[in-house]
């Protein structure tokens, strides 16, 4: 467990967006969707830009564009609402496939879908290019608190720790006969999360003295 | 529950990213001072446990299910600032590595989901802890309490940021209504599995429970002997 493995959404690859330093990487990012939701809605042809900008560099990383298409199922309850938007919204009405909805509200939800896809697509390049390591380093050359940076770290190298944990109570628990789908479980899902707090606590209290046992002071190397 | 990229415009979110990055900074400092040296490994656990924690899905009925956001649980459990500071660095990794919550809008999350989640639930909990006898049984109660509020309170101030700089043309009253009443419905599950979490953590180590440590502190050592 540790550094050496990639983490869930990391694709890995030679390619120059991968060697690119993580921390030019994340101020791309953000500057980037910083530019895309400060651009009017109605800038439909800059969109299409955009659009253009994301995936040139996904080719460029030669992460298949597939890959990156399919994780975004994430943003699937967030599109749910924006198509809500036209139906709820205030102002004149227009007619679509012979349903009366909001106008200004149309324009809405296409801003939302637009610039929260543009987001979701361009996380998941920068993840899908970048390993975990390197963005800890980058976020330190950003100046972020050392503090937090260690802390990101240990949650980064626990995380399979403690959710394979968790897995393995789920599975045991399903193997005598618990069923998850039943509201009737809530008591048994939750005394299993309260005995993984107490593990990934004293797990940290281990961690904590090992590490001081081999010379830490505070800070990292 | 994880804001997306455009939903409130670009000065909304640098406020808000303001917002975050003051409270975190502050979070940090006192963090320190109730861990001192152990921050970083024990913050880290706890963060992933609180991750851990948000892939249990709840089963709510009807097919649906929601899952936990745990800003009281980690408020009660370690300390407010504690927890928040981990809330905080959940919803960065998730932002930076699961493409879960916008980059820009990870000031928004930060402030909703860490900050006024996890004091407002602190807040009221303190408050019903203190109203309720002083007893161990007392934490998991007042806890579900705190989590039952903190989440419609934390749908409000998404709503006031809305107001200000949302990019849907919604009347602010209706998105109210549907938030506030959506999240009252998301805090009863949310509380009912906090305060079944910190009653199951309490009966085992009383002792790691931030919100208990002043009962446990004030208990006396008693030895008791076997029957002859």
């Amino acid at each position: 467990m540790g550094a050496g493995h990639g983490h869930r959404l990391y694709f890995g690859g030679h390619s120059a967006v991968h060697r690119l330093p993580a921390h030019l990487k994340v101020l791309a990012l953000v500057g980037f969707m910083l530019t895309v939701v400060a651009t009017p809605r109605d800038w439909y042809p800059v969109f299409g830009g955009y659009l253009l900008v994301v995936v040139s560099v996904i080719l460029l990383s030669r992460v298949p564009l597939l890959y990156v298409v399919r994780r975004m199922v994430i943003e699937v309850p967030f599109v749910v609402f924006a198509l809500l938007v036209p139906f709820i919204a205030t102002g004149p009405r227009t007619d679509v496939l012979g349903l009366a909805v909001s106008e200004p509200g149309l324009l809405a939800a296409w801003g939302l879908l637009a610039k929260g896809t543009l987001g979701v697509m361009a996380s998941l390049t920068l993840a899908a290019t970048t390993e975990p390591t390197d963005v800890l380093v980058g976020l330190r050359r950003l100046h972020l608190p050392d503090l937090v940076v260690q802390i990101m770290g240990f949650m980064i190298r626990y995380l399979d720790v403690v959710t394979s944990d968790l897995g393995r109570m789920m599975v045991s628990m399903r193997s005598r006969g618990m069923n998850p789908r039943s509201p009737r479980s809530w008591p048994t899902l939750a005394r299993t999360l309260g005995a993984l707090f107490i593990r990934s606590y004293e797990r940290g209290e281990r961690v904590h003295l090992a590490m001081l046992s081999r010379g830490y002071t505070g800070r990292l190397p | 529950m994880h804001v997306p990229d455009g939903f409130l415009d670009a000065p909304t979110s640098v406020v808000t990213g303001v917002v975050a990055a003051g409270g975190v900074a502050v979070a940090l400092r006192k963090a320190r001072g109730e861990l001192d040296d152990r921050t970083a490994p024990m913050a880290g656990l706890v963060a992933a446990f609180i991750f851990a924690g948000q892939m249990i899905n709840f089963p709510v009925g009807a097919g649906t299910s929601g899952h936990l956001l745990g800003g009281a649980l980690a408020a009660v459990l370690v300390g407010p600032w504690t927890g928040a500071l981990c809330l905080s660095v959940v919803l960065l990794v998730q932002a930076l590595f699961m493409a879960d919550g916008g980059v820009t809008a990870l000031g928004t999350n930060i402030t909703l989901m860490g900050l006024v989640g996890c004091f407002t639930g602190y807040a009221v909990f303190r408050l019903v802890a203190a109203v309720l006898p002083r007893r161990t049984s007392s934490i998991a109660p007042a806890a579900a309490v705190g989590a039952l509020v903190s989440v419609p309170v934390a749908a409000c101030v998404f709503t006031l940021l809305f107001a200000i700089g949302g990019t849907a043309p919604v009347d602010t009253g209706a998105v109210l209504t549907a938030m506030v009443g959506w999240h009252t419905v998301i805090g009863i599950g949310e509380a009912v599995v906090t305060g079944l979490v910190v009653a199951s953590v309490v009966a085992a180590r009383p002792d790691l429970v931030h919100g208990a440590r002043h009962l446990v502190e004030a208990r006396e050592l008693e030895i008791r002997r076997a029957a002859a």
